[in-house]
């Protein structure tokens, strides 16, 4: 038995295993799902990590206006604290990005992928006492997608038609098949509470590895540990605070004197410097996060596909890697995936900074006087810094760029997705199906170019359902290609998450879910004394 | 504060024309809001008169008192509309970049942001009148409760960095002018003028790397929290306690010393000197009672400073004070705490703006009978 685990963990550390194989081969063996969990992180967590202590975190993103209610989970802080006292029914693997049980033990669809059914695990306790009933999980599923629902999941759940119990079993019957359904699951707003949190959504009473003490909004919270803990791979100090700090330079100083053990967003500026302190460790993780500047493609000038081609070549890619992200990242090649999502499509050329193809390109729309390009710094970091750079790369090519620096304030509301030109970024998705449903399909919220294709849409549904691999990823080539060559995205840089730790903080996992070892860090981590 | 217009010629500063400001709006509100005081003057004039002529403190702190009331009134109308005026409301800034329509209307909804905002504004007055500032659209908590912590913290910490400042401020001013234009003045000049040359979170981060960082001896991040020990707090807001000194120390240095050699210099002091009293009982007995209007002012408009702008100290040594608090609010357009807290940071200004007043005219009796 432990020879098969062991088997199953270096096929996929090397990658010849995906997840669906290995899911379906873990289930067949019924090894315990909670093994299961740790079988991905195997690599990761060589050393044997060491019980107790009080792990500080300064974390910057909280604000006095932060709630504790699941559903209203936006800000970093949040998302932190609801990994560590909160459990969702599915959770991703950190270096594949695949479906691993959590609070379901495992899953199985429907042979058009339309209809699933997820069991749910026995004997976990919520931190008031009370068993983790089926009941929990449908009603913590239906207050996300209800008609009243205020849930920042609302639109990843769109799909799902049904929320039922089949006895012990859960069965989610969506409007259209969907092969990634069980990483929707995984999205950090789903945590499963009592009573599914209808009547005190703010409590943190939840099956995580740590009990919420205090919580003050905007200014630090403590936990301590879970002595009921489902699982005992993760939850390894015996105390967590979190304590919210906006300001970069007060997170460096508190992280070089010591004083807490783990800081988030480091800035790209500043990280070599912070380098040389002697008991930092600069933790950078390549994820699916990205910077863009979109064009709406059914606007004026930006209608012109010419013009659209000859603002991506007039993009300097390798630059902006370099000056703005410090180095922490990797060129993009203007559609949104990139080689951490699993299905991805090899072999498509990277498109260079070309002054001539840009040149060509621009004669040939036709277009004449400047194009207007509206940023902030809200819109990524060194945003306004970014859009003069491609100002310069782009008057090369002879194409005058014109930079307005728009107020970050409301900036979401009046600029992005309403600007027919504008900076922005995107955080990844846990599927290539999820992000371009998101913000490529033509009826998305977000189709924030207005890549308005029945073509494309009807290729991606095509896809969502598709089971056989092979066939889904020519269809991810074929939707990539598309975007890149024709759509209004251009996306010059996938942006590392760059956090730092002190040197006696250990087992750090690198997640390419998200910022932060995917929100676990503070579960993952132990101290080395 | 008109009435202190001699007094203040000679100690032009940047601060003071804000101090003026806020007057003539006190002025343009009293027309309206004031309404009441006037109208009862109708009925009992001559009283009115004869109080104000036999009592005239006593009547100044009554007209201020009524003013402050309209003041207040109006500064929620002119939040309540700014806030309004800022783009987006709530239900999408909230939710960002993940706003989804059904959301945004679903908070709309639950939040009655889709009432007209006359009755929005009414309904949030008639609370506030009953002492009720209702509850955080964000957090869903009671926002007086909230408060309560936040302000407390800001007043703690203000407290501290009062106590710490005045006595030195005119201290040190005193010794400039006992020193004047000789080595001890030019140092304490010299420094006080570094020290507010610089931003105060540059101060602030200059602490931190040598007291935190280089040392070690200094306590941050200055996060204070309920459960936490007088003793341990004061380590706490050390830092914080220590850059805001420094920021306001000069300022009011600088005032003590114009203001005391303004009068120095003035006939009466001449006459003193000529009769052979000396220097220091000058100082005490003929020129601090005259300097001492414009010195209030600025101690006045300092302190209004540590309780309502100290928010970059705030962020610099992560310190949970009202000014951190209300531009958060102000961020999602979360309407109650925004009023809360404006309320509260201008019946701060107000308060200290009439103690201000209410001191210089003790110490100086001749500004009791204003013409």
């Amino acid at each position: 038995m432990s020879d098969y685990k062991n088997f199953l963990t270096s096929q996929v550390t090397l990658g010849k295993m995906n997840r669906r194989e290995f899911m379906g081969r873990a289930a067949a063996f019924g090894i315990a799902a909670t093994t299961a969990g740790t079988l991905f992180s195997t690599s990761a967590m060589a050393q044997e990590p060491k019980r107790g202590g009080h792990l500080k975190l300064g974390l910057e993103g909280g604000s006095a206006t932060d709630s504790n209610d699941p559903a209203k989970f936006l800000s970093q802080v949040m998302f932190c604290i609801g990994r560590c006292w909160g459990d969702m029914l599915v959770e991703s693997e950190p270096l594949t990005g695949a479906p691993v049980p959590a609070l379901a033990e495992s899953w199985e669809p429907s042979a058009d992928a339309a209809t699933w059914t997820f069991k749910i695990r026995k004997g976990v306790k919520f931190h008031d006492g009370k068993d983790l009933t089926i009941d929990d999980v449908v009603k913590t599923l239906q207050r996300h997608t209800d008609e009243k629902s205020e849930s920042g999941a609302l639109g990843v759940m769109k799909s799902i038609k049904e929320i039922k119990a089949d006895g012990d079993n859960l069965v989610l019957v969506l409007t259209e098949g969907n092969a990634d359904l069980p990483l929707l699951l995984t999205d950090y707003h789903l945590v499963i509470q009592p009573g599914g949190g209808y009547d005190n959504p703010g409590a943190g009473i939840g099956t995580g590895p740590y009990k919420l003490s205090s919580f003050e909004p905007g200014v630090r919270a403590t936990l301590e540990k879970n002595a009921d803990d489902w699982r005992t791979d993760r939850g390894f100090v015996d105390s967590i605070e979190i304590i919210n700090m906006n300001d970069a330079t007060a997170r460096i100083a508190a992280l070089s004197s010591g004083q807490v053990h783990y800081i988030n967003r480091v800035d790209p500026k500043t990280v070599n410097l912070l380098k040389k302190a002697p008991n930092v460790e600069i933790l950078s993780t390549s994820g699916r996060g990205h910077y863009v500047f979109i064009m709406h493609c059914n606007t004026a000038p930006f209608d012109n596909n010419d013009l659209r081609l000859a603002l991506k070549y007039a993009m300097d890619r390798e630059t902006m890697v370099d000056k703005i992200l410090g180095g922490y990242g990797k060129v993009g090649n203007d559609f949104p995936i990139n080689s951490t999502y699993a299905l991805f499509p090899e072999g498509i050329e990277q498109r260079a900074y070309d002054p001539d193809k840009a040149a060509f390109h621009y004669k040939k729309s036709g277009h004449s006087g400047s194009v207007l390009l509206r940023t902030s710094d809200v819109a990524f970091p060194g945003a306004v810094d970014a859009a003069v750079l491609y100002q310069e790369s782009a008057k090369k090519a002879g194409i005058e760029i014109e930079v307005k620096r728009e107020p970050g304030d409301g900036y979401w509301s009046n600029v992005w997705n309403v600007q027919p030109f504008s900076t922005s970024y995107w955080g990844g998705r846990p599927t290539q199906d999820q992000m371009y449903s998101t913000a490529y399909l033509s009826t998305a919220d977000w189709n924030d170019t207005r890549f308005l294709r029945p073509d494309f849409d009807k290729i991606l549904l095509e896809a969502r359902s598709e089971l056989d691999e092979n066939k889904r990823k020519d269809m991810y080539r074929t939707m990539a290609t598309m975007v890149r060559d024709e759509g209004g995205l251009i996306l010059p840089m996938f942006n590392d998450f760059v956090n730092a730790c002190g040197k006696n903080v250990k087992g750090y996992v690198h997640d390419i879910g998200n910022d932060m070892s995917n929100g676990y860090v503070a579960t993952r981590v132990w101290l080395d004394a | 504060m008109a009435a202190l217009g001699p007094e203040n010629g000679p100690a032009p500063t940047t601060e003071t024309p804000a101090a003026g400001t806020l007057q003539p709006q006190a002025a343009a509100v009293a027309g309206s809001g004031v309404v009441a005081t006037m109208n009862t003057g109708v009925v009992g004039g001559t009283f009115w008169r004869r109080f104000s002529l036999r009592r005239p403190l006593a009547a100044l702190i009554v007209q201020r008192l009524g003013l402050s009331v309209g003041l207040l009134f109006a500064v929620s109308l002119m939040i309540f509309g700014g806030v309004e005026a800022l783009p987006g409301d709530f239900a999408t800034t909230y939710l960002g970049q993940s706003a989804t329509p059904q959301a945004v209307e679903n908070i709309r909804k639950d939040l009655g942001l889709d009432r007209p905002v006359t009755e929005r504004y009414f309904s949030w007055l008639g609370g506030a009148l009953q002492g009720d500032f209702g509850t955080s659209w964000a957090s869903r908590n009671s926002v007086s409760e909230q408060i309560g912590k936040r302000l407390g913290n800001s007043l703690f910490l203000a407290f501290f960095a009062a106590i710490i400042s005045i006595p030195l401020a005119i201290g040190l001013g005193m010794l400039a002018v006992q020193f004047r234009n000789r080595l001890p003045d030019k140092i304490i000049n010299v420094v006080s003028l570094a020290a507010i040359s610089l931003p105060e979170f540059f101060v602030g981060y200059i602490l931190i790397v040598l007291f935190a960082v280089k040392f070690g001896v200094a306590t941050f991040p200055s996060t204070v929290y309920d459960s936490m020990g007088f003793l341990e707090r004061l380590s706490a807001i050390a830092l914080p306690v220590a850059t805001l000194v420094l920021v306001v120390l000069a300022h009011m240095m600088r005032m003590t010393r114009a203001a005391i050699l303004n009068v120095m210099s003035s006939a009466y002091v001449e006459t003193a000197e000529l009769k052979g009293l000396g220097a220091f009982r000058i100082i005490a007995r003929h020129a601090a009672p005259n300097a001492v209007a414009p010195v209030i002012n600025v101690v006045a408009l300092n302190l209004a400073y540590l309780v309502v702008g100290v928010v970059v100290v705030e962020v610099v040594f992560v310190y949970p004070g009202m000014g951190q608090y209300m531009v958060d609010a102000v961020t999602v357009r979360d309407m109650p705490v925004v009023q809360a807290c404006g309320l509260i940071f201008a019946a701060f200004y107000i308060f200290l703006n009439m103690a201000a007043d209410i001191l210089a005219i003790l110490a100086n009796p001749r500004l009791r009978h204003p013409r």
